[in-house]
């Protein structure tokens, strides 16, 4: 059971195989028993769980349930969920009872799926390997050894574990692609504006996008088509048509365009990371794809325009932890300001400490011209670079992450060697365009993943790309060994 | 460039983040490795690029001024550190 497919387990609960209280159980039960290796869950509720279970099971029980009806789902503890304590990974937000939900999870909540539980993350979304959390670092199924990857590194390891049969995640700079490279699953950043923002706690909004963590394409498609939707409460939400993005799941691949740049394939990445991208590349032409070399010539600028950008909004975004409405006050200040100051010096960690003095120095008086404007103009750069490629193709292909997952605390004490473990991703988020990662074999015991990116909107073929290759290859079956 | 310790604390203060010497050293060789790695934009010639604010190009949605919320001033308090009388409490500010 636990190995199933969402399309699987919704088949088992429709036909009465299991019902959604059982499958729940069971998922809580191992979750008790085994995440004490792993750290991947900051809450679990199991009375509220349960409840939603029953509840849909009387749904499944008067044939009104939907694809995802009683099927128990991990979600990313940056999404408010009432009366689900809310933490995003901060001591700020500890003790934090969201009043509200999510329109993410509002989404599911209405299609009848059930909340498994908070997973655990970087420290508001701030980190490549889930080691910035307050709640302590996770680790990888793979290798407890290795991170899990980040920001979504409990999610992806809720899943790759089987504590979930999927999850949600976000993606500001690479969080949901790297860990589910780095975890061996299909994680999918969605066109910036697809999935509404609204409860999802604000990194760097322009950039910050939530997307699904899962097993396959296939469940990646029936996760996207619960969480996407135009939202007036997100200002940034872009109304347009519903779609299916499961609709183009099975086209056949003869003639797809795939350029590969080579900014991706030059050095600095890891040579068994890169040979599985070429073998999967070399699946792909026996799809009958083709392959078009591409360049991103702005590739390099990507990450030091990405530290200028997401801190500057970062320290906008967090500028509302004031111990004032909600989270976490100093026990003890003199004024005012003295509480603002102990509040925020005691409620936040080191990295996010960090990303809000950078954002706090560049939108300063004298230095916003130098760096804020130029990065926005190396931004458009870069989104015109992409323009560019897809007027060579149809999709771009290259590695997720250089290297597969690494040990704890090998980049811990080093900021820019963490940085650039996201060379490969931060463009995409900078342009606002979909991303995937496929797994793509193993190195050393460790999964690799193929990341994919489209041109906006084109979700729905970017599923269709990965999934037939997944109907010729098996390493996203593949689990970690040691999981009973 | 290269930050000064001062600009460390003064950066610091701005951002409200209470800041002690040792953290602030700490933090001066944190930033200037983050800033040698940001530096390497300043040797791009942006003249005439127009600066790219947002991922998509589109105007800010408006929408009619009209009362979409309801009051729930009781939950949204609930969760607050101190409150009375339907009022957010902070140390005083005027004598």
């Amino acid at each position: 059971m636990i190995t199933r497919s969402l399309s699987g387990l919704a088949r088992a609960l429709a036909e009465r195989e299991i019902s959604s209280v059982e499958l729940t159980r069971l998922y809580l039960d191992r979750i008790a028993r085994l995440d004490s290796k792993f750290n991947a869950y900051i809450t679990v509720d199991e009375e509220k769980s349960l409840a939603q279970a029953q509840a849909a099971d009387g749904l499944l029980a008067s044939g009104r349930g939907g694809p995802l009806t009683g099927i128990p789902l991990a979600q990313k503890d940056i999404f408010c969920a009432k009366g689900w304590l809310t933490t995003c990974g901060s001591k700020m937000l500890g003790n934090f009872v969201s009043p509200y939900d999510a329109t993410v999870i509002e989404h599911f909540n209405a299609a009848g799926a059930v909340i498994l539980g908070k997973t655990n993350m970087d420290e508001f979304a701030m980190g490549s390997s889930n080691e910035t959390s307050h709640f302590g670092a996770v680790r990888n199924p793979w290798n407890t050894e290795c991170v899990p990857g980040g920001s979504s590194g409990g999610s992806a390891a809720a899943v790759a574990a089987l504590l979930a049969p999927a999850a949600t995640g976000t993606d500001t700079g690479g969080s949901i692609r790297q860990p589910a490279a780095m975890c061996g699953l299909t994680g999918l950043k969605p066109t910036y504006g697809v999935v509404s923002r609204y409860g999802m706690i604000a990194f760097a909004s322009s950039l910050d996008q939530g997307g699904p963590i899962a097993r396959s394409a296939e469940d990646c498609a029936l996760l996207l088509n619960a969480m996407a939707g135009f939202d007036e409460r997100d200002s940034t939400s872009l109304d347009r048509p519903a779609e299916n993005y499961a609709r183009d799941l099975e086209k056949p691949l003869v003639g797809l365009k795939i350029g590969l740049p080579k900014e991706f394939f030059g050095e600095g990445c890891d040579p068994g990371v890169m040979k599985c991208i070429e073998e999967a590349i070399a699946e792909y032409r026996r799809l009958g794809a083709e392959t078009v070399e591409i360049s991103l010539p702005n590739m390099k600028l990507a990450v030091p325009a990405y530290y200028v950008i997401a801190p500057a909004e970062a320290s906008s975004n967090l500028s509302r932890f004031d111990g004032v409405r909600y989270g976490y006050r100093a026990p003890e200040y003199a004024d005012l300001n003295d509480m603002y100051s102990k509040t925020r010096a005691q409620g936040f960690g080191e990295e996010v400490k960090r990303r809000i003095l950078i954002g706090t120095y560049v939108l300063s008086h004298g230095y916003y011209d130098a760096y804020y404007l130029q990065a926005q103009r190396i931004r458009r750069l870069i989104a015109n670079d992409f323009v560019a490629a897809f007027n060579q193709c149809d999709v771009i292909m290259g590695p997720t992450s250089p290297t597969t997952a690494f040990r704890i605390g090998e980049k811990a004490a080093d900021p820019v060697q963490m940085y650039l473990s996201d060379i490969y991703t931060i463009a995409v988020n900078l342009a606002g365009l979909p991303g995937m990662a496929v797994p793509a074999g193993l190195v050393g015991g460790l999964p690799v993943g193929l990341q994919l990116i489209g041109n906006y909107f084109s979700e729905s073929r970017l599923l269709n790309v990965a999934h037939r290759y997944q109907q010729v290859t098996d390493w996203h079956l593949q689990h970690p060994a040691g999981l009973d | 460039m290269s930050l000064t310790l001062e600009q460390v604390r003064r950066v610091a203060q701005l951002a409200r983040i209470d800041i002690s010497d040792v953290e602030a050293e700490n933090t001066l060789g944190h930033l200037n490795g983050i800033f040698s790695l940001i530096e390497e934009m300043q040797a791009v010639d942006t003249r005439g690029i127009e600066p790219m604010a947002h991922a998509q190009d589109l105007a800010q949605r408006l929408r009619s001024d009209e009362v979409t919320e309801v009051n729930r001033r009781d939950a949204y308090q609930a969760v607050a550190p101190e409150t009375e009388a339907g009022l957010y409490l902070v140390p005083k500010v005027i004598e």
